[in-house]
């Protein structure tokens, strides 16, 4: 790409002309409907939306809470599912099929139904010894689910690693584990970053999910709101809130992919 | 009697699915002997090597590394390999680590040596090898024929009694080919044991004690240089050897 003198120049401005007619053209379409101004009423009330910023971000910060606890837990557990069904021979064939089995099953659930599973049926249980916390179901709920999807991530990333290097690292008389460890896993983990990130996107989208157990996150802030004043807004301050949150990790996510391919093209293929 | 055999292979054999790529190899190396393997590609010289420290399990036969049978169930294979190197026609080298922890992961998380100590002996070896500058640098940074001489660093740095090669000039610029065939000289000439595949003809009948001719999964002519090159007894190796000469590689 060049984007040196004049025609870098004239390529901006067409840039910039082009979206200025289509945002235009949407403000017409949309202002001009039937129903704009009622639908204009219902979500976008001014008035509305400054009385929600007040509490719609506090409660955002137990969706922050849930989905910080969340992934740091998931990066092991899922490491830990992936690394298991890695193991070769055939004493080990319990721990794969266990390993396969938790993927097909956590990632067949629809979250939601996981989300209800555990926080309605475990505390029903009765078990006093079981925490009836709401959020500790909800995080324990999130966690399982998208290790089902990060350790495929991270599976994904064990198999891109070429077996010479197995072998190399095997030859050198480390065992399966050592190898595995300080060889195959620190190649694999750098080649998964930008789709286990786009993981973790989702993951903080779904922290919402969390509120359906009763836990006042921002969604069901904003559901009390929405119900006390008969008017949508505050799901528009929950929405903004959670794409201001996924905004600065979708960049890094590109920045990470174009950084890596930048070394690729440096390296020449000589890998 | 002399002392034990550095290596012996007794009716080797080994099959990927239905195809039988090794069909019954014997094969002895004294110690300080440097066996050249020579023959097609197919021929089974890569999947030799890999029986001998047991990166292919093989299926019947025995081999028995210096005294100990390494075939024997329960036999303990990370404790084989560290007395074995091999140098992979790829290099291999980890391209995550820099030169000098590439040098030392094996004596460190295989021999338990402390790191400082593996460090000393690793840049030793590398200074040795004309690769002291190049400790702190990652494999890409580094020529083919630097690369490969590293792995052969990596490989001498655990100490092994005996070193495979497999084809380890077969990826190189033919202007790097010299720098890596001085160092397995040097090896050979320190008195190390070796078993070399390889497809360079007048290396092999510079520097092996022995060259064995493998053809269609077994050794079909084995001998001194001298013998099998100038006067080759079996038809099938007169023709390998006629194609190589009529390639130029002779």
């Amino acid at each position: 790409m060049n984007h040196s003198g004049a025609s870098g120049r004239r390529s901006t401005l067409i840039a910039l002309a082009s979206t200025l007619v289509f945002a235009a053209v949407l403000v017409l379409v949309v202002s001009n409907a039937p129903g704009w101004p009622s639908v204009k009423q219902a979500f976008f009330n001014g008035e509305v939306f400054r009385d929600s910023l007040g509490v719609i971000p506090e409660a955002f910060l137990v969706n922050v809470k849930i989905f910080l606890i969340a992934e740091v837990l998931i990066l092991p557990f899922a490491l830990l599912i992936a690394v298991l069904r890695s193991l070769p021979g055939p004493v080990f064939f319990p721990l794969r099929a266990l390993a396969v089995v938790y993927a097909d099953l956590f990632r067949g659930i629809p979250t939601i139904l996981v989300i209800y599973m555990l926080g309605f049926g475990v505390p029903a249980l009765g078990l006093s010894w079981l925490p009836i916390d709401p959020l500790f179901w909800g995080v324990v709920a999130l966690v399982l689910v998208y290790s089902a999807y990060v350790s495929e991530v991270y599976r994904a990333g064990i198999e891109s690693v070429h077996p010479s290097q197995t072998a190399a690292a095997r030859s050198l008389g480390l065992s399966h584990v050592t190898a595995l460890r300080f060889v195959v896993l620190p190649q694999a983990v750098r080649r998964v970053v930008p789709p286990l990130l786009n993981d973790f996107i989702g993951l903080q989208k779904d922290t919402a999910l969390v509120g359906l157990l009763g836990v006042v996150e921002a969604f069901r802030q904003s559901q009390i709101e929405v119900a006390s004043t008969f008017n949508y807004t505050p799901y528009l301050v929950t929405a903004i809130l959670f794409v201001l949150l996924t905004i600065p990790l979708a960049r890094l996510t590109d920045w990470l992919v174009a950084r890596d391919r930048r070394r690729q093209l440096a390296a020449g293929g000589a890998l | 009697m002399s002392a034990a055999p550095a290596l012996v292979l007794d009716g080797v054999r080994k099959s990927f699915g239905k195809h039988e790529v090794l069909r019954g190899i014997d094969l002895e190396l004294a110690p300080h002997e440097v066996v050249c393997l020579i023959g097609a590609s197919g021929s089974g010289k890569s999947t030799l090597l890999r029986c001998v420290n047991m990166l292919e399990p093989v299926d019947e036969g025995r081999v028995v590394l210096g005294g100990d049978e390494i075939t024997a169930p329960g036999v303990n294979l990370d404790r084989v390999r560290r007395r074995v190197g091999i140098v992979f026609q790829a290099f291999n080298l980890f391209p995550h680590m820099t030169v000098l922890r590439n040098v030392t992961l094996g004596p460190t998380k295989a021999l338990g040596k402390r790191r400082a100590d593996a460090e000393e002996d690793a840049l030793e070896l590398l200074g040795r090898f004309g690769l002291a500058d190049r400790a702190g640098d990652y494999p890409d940074r580094l020529s083919g024929g630097q690369q490969q001489r590293v792995a052969i660093v990596r490989a001498l740095a655990m100490e092994p009694e005996l070193m495979l090669l497999d084809e380890v000039t077969s990826a190189l610029d033919p202007e790097l080919v010299a720098e890596v065939l001085s160092v397995i000289r040097e090896l050979a000439d320190a008195g190390m044991t070796m078993l070399i595949a390889t497809h360079e003809m007048s290396f092999a009948r510079d520097i092996a004690s022995r060259v064995c001719f493998l053809d269609d999964g077994v050794i079909l002519e084995e001998g001194d240089p001298e013998q099998i090159f100038s006067a080759p007894r079996e038809p099938r190796t007169q023709q390998f050897l006629q194609r190589i000469v009529a390639a130029g590689r002779l």
